[in-house]
């Protein structure tokens, strides 16, 4: 077989593994999420299916394949069918640059933890990737032929557009210090405890902040806001297709909180010397349980703000998105081009 | 109170108006919450006991010599719901009226109450009974068999009565 066939059956194998991996993860955020509250709340949450309600997820989608698919009469059905694979599609797709950890040599060949983790565009295709999910959004809203889904399609727009700008401007700082896209290698330069945090902390807010608008997180979550909009985007969707909408939101977060732990936090880096060589099979899952620690910490924060805080208000949204991160952002690329100037 | 701040630029202070402060307290309080007591009660598991002042199921009193009931009337005639029906007969006993049939629909039933209220013999009372299932509507139509409950179990509720009624 020619060298491009053994690329693809790698990459192949790769994304069977990551899909599995990004699905699973959902669903387990999904537990999560109930149980969290639940504690917050002072109830115990779901606890009957399986050991610790363990099980619940897989019961939550099974029950979902066996629900009826009810579609509006009025509804432009290509795009209502299409409108959650763009979602679940999407929030997967991003998976492919993302790495979970540095490589394993076999043989003189090293294999890295992830599909193209050292591509030089990571950080830009993770960007360009979640604003297509908007489509997503906004198609199901548009294509269900109901207001207050339309409602919630345009909000989701509006909140796209102005959080997208600051979430990229504040991406910018860091790109400045680390002079690359590639995420392998915005990575390895945070050896050590050298993460990007502590360089870039206005930074790092007003991206935790955008992150938020752009996983349709509460405080942000307006497009689904349920006691104003019935269900925002998904009103109409029921079933697996609801499902996969639901699966997205979650797979979106812990997309959201791999990219903050990859840009701010040391991605993999283990921060102390192990002793394990650079290549070996071990070192490289205890770089993968490193990472998945902090990105699970930072899906538990995702949790946690959403039970407690309230949503926030359109307008306020609006303000806060054009009035106080865009000119922060703007701020911090400024402070960060002077302390180059100055100390670089 | 007069309050003349109207707007939310001048409610609230500079602190409060950077938001992350704020949203930083209400983490902690959350975070707080966490490790507090739940209060869940695990149904089929940890049950609710209730005192005799509960309105449960209505039940006829079964005393040693037979149902206390001498199938006056008065319930079904008071029922707001129209849920019990009762035919009377006549026995060689010293009290001679008793009840041939006695049949309350369970999904008539209000839980009012009355029924025990306007009793003059004390032989209808509301139990501590509340999971009262049925798969079928004719099987919620309980007769006397189902509703004869020992004097014994009920000693709660005919002393709650005793006191308060």
């Amino acid at each position: 077989m020619p060298e491009i066939g053994w690329i693809l059956v790698e990459a192949g194998v790769k994304a069977v593994f990551i899909v599995i991996l990004i699905l699973s993860a959902a669903a387990v955020s999904v537990y999560a999420e109930r149980r969290v509250s639940a504690i917050i709340q002072l109830r115990l949450g779901p606890n009957r299916v399986g050991p610790f309600g363990l099980l619940q997820p897989i019961a939550d989608v099974f029950k979902l394949f066996w629900k009826e698919d009810v579609v509006p009469k009025a509804a432009d059905m290509g795009f209502h069918r299409l409108a959650p694979v763009i979602s679940l599609g999407i929030a997967i797709a991003v998976y492919a640059v993302i790495p979970f950890a540095h490589y394993i040599e076999i043989g003189g060949t090293k294999y890295y933890f992830g599909i193209a983790p050292n591509v030089n565009i990571g950080l830009l295709y993770i960007l360009a990737m979640t604003s297509v999910s908007v489509y997503g959004i906004t198609l199901a809203g548009w294509s269900s032929n109901n207001k207050y889904s339309l409602f919630g399609g345009l909000r989701s727009s509006a909140q796209m557009i102005s959080y997208e700008l600051s979430m990229g401007l504040s991406l910018i700082g860091v790109l400045m210090i680390t002079g690359t896209l590639s995420l392998n290698e915005i990575v390895l330069q945070q050896s050590g405890w050298g993460w990007n945090v502590f360089v870039q902390p206005l930074g790092f807010i007003i991206f935790l902040v955008s992150s938020f608008a752009e996983t349709n997180r509460t405080p942000f979550d307006l497009p689904e806001a349920e006691p104003e909009l019935v269900g925002g985007f998904n009103t109409e969707y029921s079933g697996m297709k609801f499902g996969m909408f639901f699966l997205a939101e979650y797979a979106n977060m812990a997309t959201a909180s791999a990219f903050i732990v990859l840009v701010y936090f040391g991605g993999w880096q283990i921060p102390f010397d192990i002793g394990l060589g650079a290549g070996s099979i071990a070192l490289a899952l205890v770089q993968f349980a490193w990472f998945l620690a902090k990105v699970i910490f930072f899906i538990l924060f995702f949790i946690w703000v959403r039970w407690t805080v309230p949503r926030f208000r359109y307008d306020q949204l609006m303000n806060l998105g054009w009035k106080v991160l865009l000119p922060l952002a703007i701020l911090n690329i400024v402070i960060t081009g002077v302390w180059i100037m100055i100390f670089g | 109170m007069n309050n003349t701040k109207n707007t939310e630029a001048e409610r609230l202070n500079f602190m409060e108006k950077l938001y992350l402060p704020e949203i930083a307290k209400g983490l902690g309080l959350t975070m707080k919450y966490m490790f507090k007591p739940k209060f869940t009660r695990q149904y089929p598991e940890e049950r609710f006991e209730p005192t005799g002042s509960y309105r449960g199921r209505p039940v006829l009193v079964d005393t040693t010599g037979g149902e206390r009931c001498v199938a006056c009337g008065l319930c079904s005639r008071v029922c707001p719901a129209l849920a019990i029906e009762v035919q009377a007969s006549e026995t060689e006993r010293e009290k001679e009226r008793y009840p041939v049939k006695f049949e309350i629909n369970m999904l008539r039933c209000i839980f009012c109450g009355f029924c025990e209220e306007v009793c003059p013999e004390e032989a209808i009372v509301m139990s501590k009974e509340y999971d009262i299932v049925f798969t079928s509507q004719e099987e919620a139509i309980l007769g006397k068999e189902d509703l004869l409950v020992p004097e014994e179990q009920l000693q709660d509720r005919l002393e709650y009565l005793a006191e308060y009624k």
